[in-house]
């Protein structure tokens, strides 16, 4: 490097600037690092498409709607891991996201100074923990919990609702799934929200709460309305990565694909289906198989984060008026 | 209708008592979700450190895991998968590191205003695709027909780590005052010599926190070893071109077996991966926090 420090300028910018060797090199050096970025999306894309091709010319888009996964006859499909994926999604979403609003509400809001960092930096530390040990809690305490307890304490209460069936024998199914994801994207939503909440400039909450609202009217009518937008965006997040998970899922959810409203049924979900079946999968159509349902995962995620965007950027112009 | 009837005959107070009612409601339930979120941690941590720290002794870290299916010995230890973990993780920050400051360095110094968002976005997409979906695409790219090896890990942690690094380094870059660059500028510096020598080496401490805390990330990441460096011999190996075993495969594999000293040596494999993680991300977020005040004291 420093054999170019006394290299004279090669040339003139239209600005007159001069422009160095040493310039141009890491522009280009990191420009290409960028590039790299952008290249490797294209990439993922495309081994994965190439992977899936004989599935997909096998099955077509069928294989979104039927349920079999029959190796012996090489007949296969993803209707039950699709069903799985977006039924412990969405379960997770639902109780993440009042959860991680009220802990975002409090952290901004209601808790006293000297609570804030703590209990910030113990939510941040929540999203640290790996989804294999959470899965392998979930393994050891939460099933034995659910079979013995918890579902049939919920069936005979709320058994009437066709989604508190029978309960699990071994306690696996989509419900300890969605409280694993609860616990892996709820951290994620409520610090994303909480920074959001402390951006609502100060004057609005002023001249809301001058005006005579309580706390609470002051956050819906003002905080609420000024981060939907980023919240939204946070939420999508979140989804986003409740759809990708494989590991603790699989380790909590069963392993038989049942379509069903019973939310203590076993399951599967397309990421846990990889990760259990990738290494034991008989060639040539079922890896191709497995590797369409990444496929479908990558879609899933590159929709989730363009569709964030796109809510951030609308908020975003929408408050700038 | 017999809302307005009570809107118009109520008593002020009564509406006044009825909406700080709600809004206790409201603060309950809020400081009810945080009780919970923070209780959440605690029983993890808690059933994880009771487990786990009566495990520990020497032998977790210097003997290995005994041969998979062996039904006459028991395994003792881990350290076979603490090298493995250590060797790949080190390899794939050496990749991803590099990169994600070339990256960083473009886009706050050299980008248009127009790539800037683009660059972003594409980090943001790596970053959101999911780490089974990756660690099938280096399987694709370089192990279909060759069989597993530890290096494809490293690949694979390289790219879930480097969206972490960038945008870490990006957020740092972006605290660096612009009167600092104009000086270097205006005294005649190139520009790569501003920035290698100027801006750079005030953002080394921030860098340095983001890559600790995409390491504590990546540590626990389980995907990319369970498809890519599934093990069947258990001694302690060095060679990431020979599929290692890693602290996370070893935890899944161990809480899926189901025997008790399994069971247990998952849990005290679990309190090492935890409190590693505990310890680094948070001690990083400390000198993170100090070192921003550094740079942003100005202002």
């Amino acid at each position: 490097m420093s054999a170019l420090d006394t290299t004279e300028p090669t040339r003139r910018s239209l600005s007159g600037r001069r422009v160095y060797f040493g310039d141009t090199l890491l522009q280009v050096v990191a420009g290409g690092a960028a590039l790299a970025a952008a290249v490797l999306v294209g990439l993922i894309a495309y081994k994965l498409v190439q992977g899936a091709h004989l599935a997909i010319s096998t099955f077509g888009l069928g294989f979104l709607t039927h349920n079999i996964w029959d190796p012996v006859h090489a007949h296969f499909a993803a209707g039950a891991f699709l069903y799985g994926t977006v039924i412990t999604s969405v379960g997770a979403l639902v109780l993440a996201v009042p959860l991680a609003l009220g802990i975002a509400l409090f952290l901004s809001e209601l808790a006293p100074g000297w609570l804030r960092g703590p209990v910030s930096a113990l939510v941040e530390t929540l999203a640290a923990i790996p989804s294999v040990v959470i899965g392998f809690w979930g393994i050891v305490v939460l099933l034995p919990l659910m079979a013995n307890h918890i579902e049939p304490a919920l069936h005979s209460a709320l058994g009437w609702i066709p989604i508190f069936g029978a309960p699990s024998t071994s306690g696996a199914g989509y419900f300890p799934a969605i409280i694993v994801l609860t616990i892996m994207i709820t951290p994620i939503i409520a610090s994303l929200s909480r920074e959001l909440f402390l951006g609502v400039p100060r004057e609005l909450k002023e001249a809301a709460l001058g005006l005579g609202t309580t706390r609470w009217e002051m956050v819906r009518g003002v905080v609420l309305p000024y981060a939907r937008g980023g919240v939204t965006a946070a939420v999508i997040l979140g989804l986003g990565r409740a759809l990708g998970e494989a590991i603790a899922v699989s380790q909590v959810i069963g392993a038989t694909p049942y379509i069903t409203k019973n939310l203590f049924s076993q399951g599967t979900t397309m990421g846990s289906k990889i990760a259990v079946q990738f290494l034991n999968a008989t060639p040539p159509l079922e890896p191709s198989a497995l590797i369409y349902l990444g496929l479908i995962l990558l879609v899933f995620s590159l929709i989730v984060n363009l569709l964030a965007q796109l809510v951030v950027r609308r908020a975003s112009r929408r408050l700038r008026g | 209708m017999s809302s307005a009837e009570i809107s118009v005959f109520a008593r002020p107070n009564d509406r006044l008592r009825r909406r700080k009612l709600v809004g206790r409601g409201v603060e309950l339930i809020a400081w009810f979700a945080a009780a919970m979120g923070v209780a959440v941690l605690g029983v993890l941590v808690g059933y994880v450190a009771e487990r786990g720290a009566s495990q520990l002794s020497l032998d977790l870290f210097i003997k290995s895991q005994a041969a998979a299916f062996s039904v006459t010995s028991a395994s003792q230890g881990l350290a076979n998968a603490f090298v493995g973990s250590l060797v790949l993780i080190g390899i794939a920050t050496a990749m991803a590191v590099p990169v994600g400051i070339l990256i960083a360095i473009y886009v706050s110094e050299f980008a248009p205003r127009s790539v800037k968002p683009v660059v972003n976005l594409v980090l943001d997409l790596v970053a959101g695709i999911p780490a089974i979906v990756v660690s099938i695409f280096i399987y694709g790219l370089i192990e279909v027909g060759h069989g597993q090896t530890g290096l494809a890990v490293s690949y694979a942690v390289a790219v879930i780590m480097l969206p972490f690094v960038a945008r870490s380094t990006i957020e740092i870059l972006a605290l660096v005052p612009n009167s600092l660059r104009e000086a270097a500028l205006g005294l005649g510096a190139p520009r790569w010599r501003t920035t290698l020598g100027v801006v750079l080496p005030q953002t080394l401490g921030g860098i340095l926190t983001g890559t600790v805390l995409a390491v504590a990330r990546v540590s626990g990441e389980t995907a990319p070893p369970l498809v890519l460096s599934y093990v069947v011999s258990q001694g302690v190996a060095w060679n990431p071109v020979h599929a290692l075993q890693t602290v996370p495969l070893a935890i899944y594999e161990l809480g899926e077996s189901g025997t008790p000293s399994d069971t247990a040596l998952a849990w005290a494999g679990a309190f090492v991966l935890i409190m590693f993680i505990l310890v680094v991300s948070l001690s990083a977020r400390w000198f993170a926090a100090r070192s921003r005040r550094k740079l942003g004291g100005s202002r």
